[in-house]
């Protein structure tokens, strides 16, 4: 019985012990959180500046961008975190929001490019593809004498004798994949808006029309396994496949990719925005945090070395498409400098 | 008024129809059980199929030279020596002395079977034992993950896809000369996340999971004991009563993201507690577990025959001594069950974590309640999301750690049971 009771107070006090030892803590590890696009890269960097033994191996939370740089931009303090990763550019709103909770100097860091490609069997016939055409077969609603109507074009050819005289099949990412999110606006919305009808369009409809696919068969969602959809493309040469470039680089041998506005996927084209479907990431940087919590510079620095995202770093390995020369060195002389990110930097 | 010889006809022929309908209703709930025990091995025989040969790893045991010329190093015990040094360049000089017919062209190939942090030991190893330099040494280093599955799924393509022709033929001869082995993966229970397969391990999602679980035991116990007590025993039957028992009834229902939403604004956004932590995660599962313990435990206190309540009031117990004496030490097992049903929920919950930054790539073990980590489920959540085919085959394996932690807390709970409960 006494055992029992004893058992029971000491596991309260315990209990109470935990609840009141809240420490208002130094923290030594450095926060990060923001896009899942940029995590599998960013993560590879932070655990190879754990590996040197310097520091501490950073924490990374994968929150997208847009929930990254809220979290980010909440205050300083070691309760929030010190960098975001963003597969879009920070917005004007975004930057008020920092300033109004006292996050005044952010410095930014482009880190190189990713670009949705539309491949296929290398056996397949080449598409040389314009935005427009890629909205009309894909598009769910497409203009017909004026008016939206359900997409009627079966074949690519149908929409331009140009185009292969095949059905329009194409596999792409589920709508939670950040890849889709990318495709809709800058493929998708951008191929669109160069139809005329779509300038009538009111805003609301605008986002409905432009950016939905049609489901009607001729988009599969294929889910997230990349192999698969390789096994897929190089056994039917009637299908396409989207996804992002590095999957293409690694089966260069058995895949093609089609040319959108004439431009091909490059690595250089993309690195350059040449390529209408590249997006840039970035990384925003708290100064405020800088030798408050131990090195969130030599982790900038390690992110940003020729080791890390020259030709032959181990980024590349993992599938980024590396800066330029010449972008790899402004990164350099910003690391130095760490100027400050204003609203006016943006347009 | 029927004839009661009509009456035993209509039941006599309705007899039949009877004795069916009851086979019917038995092969429904037969059925029922072989389509729920049927899924259930379909789920296990998948798991243990993808991920028994997570358990495994594969090592290359190579005779390094410690050459101060191909490793550009003089002086192992200069860390800035140590820095600029290559530990890469003497890997692939003894695979290429094992592999002869491998070219100059064929180095970038003979890299990618060897981890990509093969050199980090070498450097580590080094710096431990300087007096090594100028001598040559037999060293097992991981081999790169795609090796690892290439290895361990012979025959299957779609596993060697991520190696060439030459470097399969590679791998194939190494094998046969056993420089390349398979062994039981000790680095899986020794080490935390990685972003590389071959050297990710749960160690890091254990102790972050026994962390979280430790504190909610140590919160929602005593609360949820103590407050089943009271509403039990002490509290008088009225309308406010009635409304707390309604919302704790409610509050087991609640979906378990709702409980992350409420620990990131209080806990977090209000309280100004670190994000991440097994603290706070504790506090939010606590907070889900409640619930669950109060319930079970008001079922375990009214189960305790009123017989004894009476005696011992009988013999001039007070109130308290009744409950603390009689009442509580009968109801333990029914309370400690029903908690550990509970906590064994709240050890496989993700949802609630997710929002309080416990989802995360965190490298190092958690050493205490307020260093960041993450949890089992989460782990699992994380590898099963990765691209690496490697990770697909861990992600299972966690799935099978996991498992056996919920049955060991499933079993401890039938156990305890067994021993403390008594029948009247």
């Amino acid at each position: 019985m006494s055992k029992l009771k004893t058992a029971l107070t000491s596991i309260a006090l315990a209990g109470s012990l935990a609840a009141i030892s809240v420490p208002a803590m130094a923290r030594d590890t450095i926060n990060i959180v923001g896009s899942s696009t940029v995590y599998p890269f960013a993560t590879v960097v932070a655990e190879r500046f754990g590996n040197q033994g310097d520091f501490p191996t950073p924490k990374l939370e994968s929150t997208g961008s847009g929930g990254g740089l809220k979290i980010f931009c909440q205050g300083i303090g070691t309760n929030h975190p010190d960098i975001t990763n963003a597969s879009r550019r920070i917005k004007a709103s975004e930057i008020e929001l920092c300033k109004s909770n006292g996050v005044e100097e952010i410095t930014e860091f482009r880190i190189g490019s990713d670009g949705i490609v539309i491949a296929s069997s290398k056996e397949a016939e080449h598409m040389d593809l314009t935005l427009q055409q890629l909205f009309l077969a894909l598009g769910e609603k497409v203009p017909v004498d004026g008016k939206w109507v359900k997409n009627p074009y079966k074949n690519w050819s149908d929409i331009d004798s140009s185009l292969p005289n095949k059905k329009i099949v194409v596999m792409g990412p589920p709508p939670t994949s950040g890849t889709r999110d990318s495709f809709n606006e800058q493929g998708l919305a951008a191929g669109c808006d160069t139809l005329p009808e779509a300038a009538e369009l009111a805003e609301e409809e605008h986002a409905a029309i432009c950016e939905s696919i049609r489901e009607d068969g001729a988009f599969i969602e294929a889910g997230e396994n990349d192999n698969l959809i390789v096994q897929k493309l190089v056994g039917d040469t009637g299908l396409y496949g989207i996804f992002g470039y590095s999957f293409l680089e690694e089966n260069a041998d058995r895949l093609q990719a089609a040319k959108l506005d004439g431009v091909e996927p490059k690595p250089e084209l993309i690195a350059e925005d040449k390529y209408p479907l590249a997006r840039s990431m970035f990384f925003y940087v708290k100064k405020a945090h800088i030798g408050v919590v131990p090195g969130i510079a030599e982790y900038a620095a390690e992110f940003i070395s020729p080791a890390a995202m020259g030709p032959n770093g181990y980024l590349k390995d993992v599938g980024l498409i590396v800066p330029t020369r010449d972008q790899l060195m402004v990164l350099q002389t910003k690391l130095k400098e760490m100027p400050n990110l204003t609203a006016d930097d943006l347009k | 008024m029927i004839d009661p010889k009509k009456q035993a006809e209509i039941v006599h022929k309705s007899l039949k129809k009877r004795y069916r309908k009851e086979k019917r209703f038995r092969a429904y709930g037969i059925l029922a059980i072989t389509i729920a025990l049927a899924s259930l091995i379909v789920l296990f025989a998948d798991i243990i199929n993808k991920g028994h040969t997570g358990f495994l790893k594969t090592t290359i045991t190579l005779d390094v030279e410690m050459n101060a010329e191909t490793m550009y190093l003089e002086d192992p015990t200069d860390p800035d020596a140590v820095r600029m040094a290559d530990f890469v360049e003497p890997l692939i000089q003894s695979l290429s002395e094992i592999l002869p017919e491998a070219t100059e062209e064929d180095r970038g190939k003979l890299r990618g079977l060897i981890n990509p942090y093969a050199s980090s030991q070498l450097r580590d190893e080094l710096v431990a034992n300087p007096d090594w330099m100028g001598t040559t040494q037999t060293i097992t280093f991981l081999a790169h993950s795609n090796v690892d599955v290439y290895n361990k799924h012979k025959g299957n393509e779609a596993y060697s896809i991520k190696l060439s022709e030459e470097q399969q033929q590679y791998v194939d001869k190494l094998r046969d000369k056993g420089v390349i082995e398979t062994s039981f993966n000790d680095v899986f229970f020794t080490s935390g996340d990685s972003r590389d397969p071959a050297r990710a391990g749960v160690l890091g999602a254990i102790v972050g999971s026994l962390l979280v679980m430790f504190v909610t035991l140590v919160l929602s116990f005593p609360i949820g004991v103590a407050a089943a007590i009271y509403l039990e025993e002490f509290a008088p039957r009225n309308r406010i009563t009635d409304f707390i028992e309604v919302n704790i009834n409610n509050l087991a229902a609640v979906p378990s993201i709702i409980f992350g939403l409420l620990g990131l604004a209080v806990f977090i956004n209000l309280f100004g507690m670190p994000r991440s932590v097994p603290f706070v995660g504790g506090l939010v599962l606590t907070l889900m577990t409640l619930p669950t313990i109060i319930i079970s435990s008001r079922a375990a206190i009214k189960s305790v025959p009123p017989s004894i309540r009476e005696a011992a009031e009988g013999v001039g117990a007070s109130k308290m001594q009744v409950v603390l004496h009689h009442v509580l030490p009968l109801a333990m097992p029914g309370m400690l069950t029903g908690s550990i049903i509970g906590m064994a929920q709240a050890l496989g919950e993700t949802a609630p974590l997710l929002l309080i930054g416990m989802v995360a790539f965190i490298v190092e073990i958690p050493e205490g309640f307020f260093d960041a980590a993450t949890v089992l489920p989460v782990q699992v959540f994380l590898w099963a999301g990765s691209p690496e085919l490697a990770f697909i085959e861990r992600a299972s394996a966690a799935i099978m750690v996991l498992l056996a932690f919920l049955l060991s807390m499933n079993a401890l709970a039938i156990w305890l049971r067994k021993r403390l409960e008594r029948r009247w």
